[in-house]
């Protein structure tokens, strides 16, 4: 169902109580009229009643009695031959009219645009099959192949039994954490390793809800295009000096000297 | 008399003849659901690429159609779709490697030597989980720069961003999961950095610390409490989030843009 409003729903319930005192009036008014059948009100109550124009209104009186003459004329024969269904032939229709003569109701006036509002600009959309599904296949190919050939040459590291007696120097942890491990060796552990990144995670979720601009042009975006970039490169680089930078003790080295201190 | 060989013809007629009765059965035609490629009769028509998807356990995942620039490689670079693929490829190889793995200190490693010298295609398989698994934290990552250089985060997908950021924390979780299960000492030490930098939690640090060792020392509880994390637990809650992601892309509208 459709919602109605509730002005309209309050209007609509006015014009109805108004009509029903109209009518209650009218009824005290001219008490026989009312008692009679509704096909037989008088033109004259109903002119009085209604705003349709006296002229009309003679012109469609004169019309109905013309209609029920001829039809009470080509009722003539047939009530000779079947005089039983006479009475029921000869009986004419009631005038389709509403209340006061009016012979049709105007609802509500719609303003273009309000509902029938078409969807504003039609998308230029191609089929999934084949369009979309052979790029998905082909990049899932793509990476199956890599992955494999890359699996056949480069063997994953398996380093000797774990052994707690024997501490790797350094020890380094996975390289999407050796960011993190940088950060230790500037800040105390809780803001390196649980402050910091905690913070950053919060703001990354929140970024939608901070980021108000309703642009997606890089050209109207520049800020917020600026701080990623910036944050990204920040993050990368300490990434990077984690993974080859570090060497004994996590001290700063320069892998084309000392060699790579990084396992995968 | 040895029988004449059956001319090229009368090879290809049966052949194809075998088809016809093979596509017209009804088996073929329970697996197969109107509008297959693979029913018989399939023509390309606007009609059966729309019942391709429709019809099939593809329209869970993607739409009849989708905007001309959303097929555009250069947009999206595939990294999102790629990274639901590694996952797939990262949930096969490790089924494999599940039947040859315990996950107790004692056996762990032994389990490990094994593996890459007596099972069948054991070390291709390992290897391909092991850079499987990183390159998968990678396109992760770089789909995750890719939808903000995009803006693709505004209204009306900001909460489709915040899946997002939870499943590239669940993909980090998943790799440093799966870093301590060879019992090596690259597994050891690397897991001992990264979660003595957890212990420094304000306040609980140590009561966390002791949650994720299952002890005060990493032990063979911790390998089998990161076990179970690594092979059930967290990509359960992975398989979840992406369900959610998937279907939230395509109730905001498909992928954003054009720019």
């Amino acid at each position: 169902m459709t919602e109605i409003p509730e002005h309209l729903l309050k209007r609509a319930q006015e014009a109805r109580d108004r009509a029903a005192a109209k009518g209650a009036e009218t009824a005290a008014a001219d008490a026989p009229a009312a008692a009679a059948p509704a096909e037989d009100v008088s033109p004259e109550a109903a002119a009085a009643a209604s705003k349709i124009p006296p002229h009309l209104l003679e012109r469609a009186k004169a019309a109905r009695a013309k209609s029920a003459s001829t039809a009470v004329e080509s009722a003539a024969p047939a009530a000779a031959v079947a005089t039983a269904g006479g009475a029921v032939a000869t009986a004419t229709a009631p005038p389709p009219t509403g209340p006061g003569g009016h012979t049709q109701r105007l609802l509500t006036v719609v303003k273009s645009g309000s509902i029938q509002d078409v969807k504003a600009m039609p998308v230029d959309k191609v089929h999934v099959w084949p369009h979309l599904l052979v790029v998905e296949f082909v990049a899932a190919l793509a990476v199956t192949a890599f992955t494999l050939i890359f699996s056949i040459f480069v063997n994953a590291p398996l380093l000797e039994l774990a052994d707690f007696n024997a501490t790797p120097n350094p020890s380094k942890a996975p390289w999407y954490f050796l960011g993190l491990q940088e950060l230790l060796t500037m800040f105390h552990p809780m803001v390196a390793g649980v402050t910091l990144p905690g913070f950053a995670l919060i703001l990354l979720i929140l970024a939608p809800y901070i980021d108000k601009n309703p642009s997606n042009k890089p050209e109207k975006r520049k800020f917020a295009i600026s701080l990623m970039t910036v944050h990204l490169m920040f993050w990368t680089v300490l990434v990077m000096i984690g993974s080859f930078f570090r060497g004994p003790g996590f001290n700063f080295v320069f892998p084309w000297e000392a060699g790579l201190f990084f396992e995968l | 008399m040895a029988p004449t060989p059956p001319s090229a013809d009368q090879v290809k007629q049966a052949v194809s003849d075998l088809a016809d009765r093979t596509q017209s059965s009804q088996a073929w035609s329970s697996i197969f659901r109107p509008g297959s490629i693979f029913r018989k009769g399939y023509t390309d028509s606007p009609r059966n690429r729309s019942y391709v998807i429709m019809n099939s356990v593809l329209y869970h995942l993607h739409p009849v159609k989708v905007k001309r620039h959303a097929v555009k490689v250069s947009y999206t670079l595939c990294l999102g779709g790629l990274s639901f693929f590694l996952f797939i490829l990262l949930t096969v190889t490790g089924i494999f490697l599940m039947f040859f793995y315990r996950p107790t200190a004692s056996a762990a490693y032994a389990d490990m030597e094994t593996l890459r010298s007596a099972v069948t295609f054991g070390l291709l398989v390992r290897n391909m989980h092991r850079w499987g698994a990183h390159l998968m934290v990678l396109s992760v990552f770089l789909h995750m720069a890719r939808v903000f250089y995009h803006g693709a985060y505004k209204s009306p997908r900001e909460f489709n961003w915040v899946i997002g950021v939870i499943l590239l924390t669940l993909t980090l979780l998943l790799s440093f999961t799966g870093y301590l299960l060879p019992w090596d000492q690259l597994a050891l030490w690397a897991v001992t950095v990264g979660t003595n930098m957890m212990g420094f939690t304000p306040v609980f640090g140590d009561q966390v610390r002791f949650v994720l060792l299952g002890g005060v020392e990493i032990g063979s509880d911790t390998l089998l409490r990161w076990y179970v994390l690594h092979v059930l637990m967290l990509p359960f809650v992975t398989v979840i989030m992406m369900a959610i992601h998937f279907w939230r892309v395509r109730k905001d509208g498909g992928i954003s843009g054009p720019l």
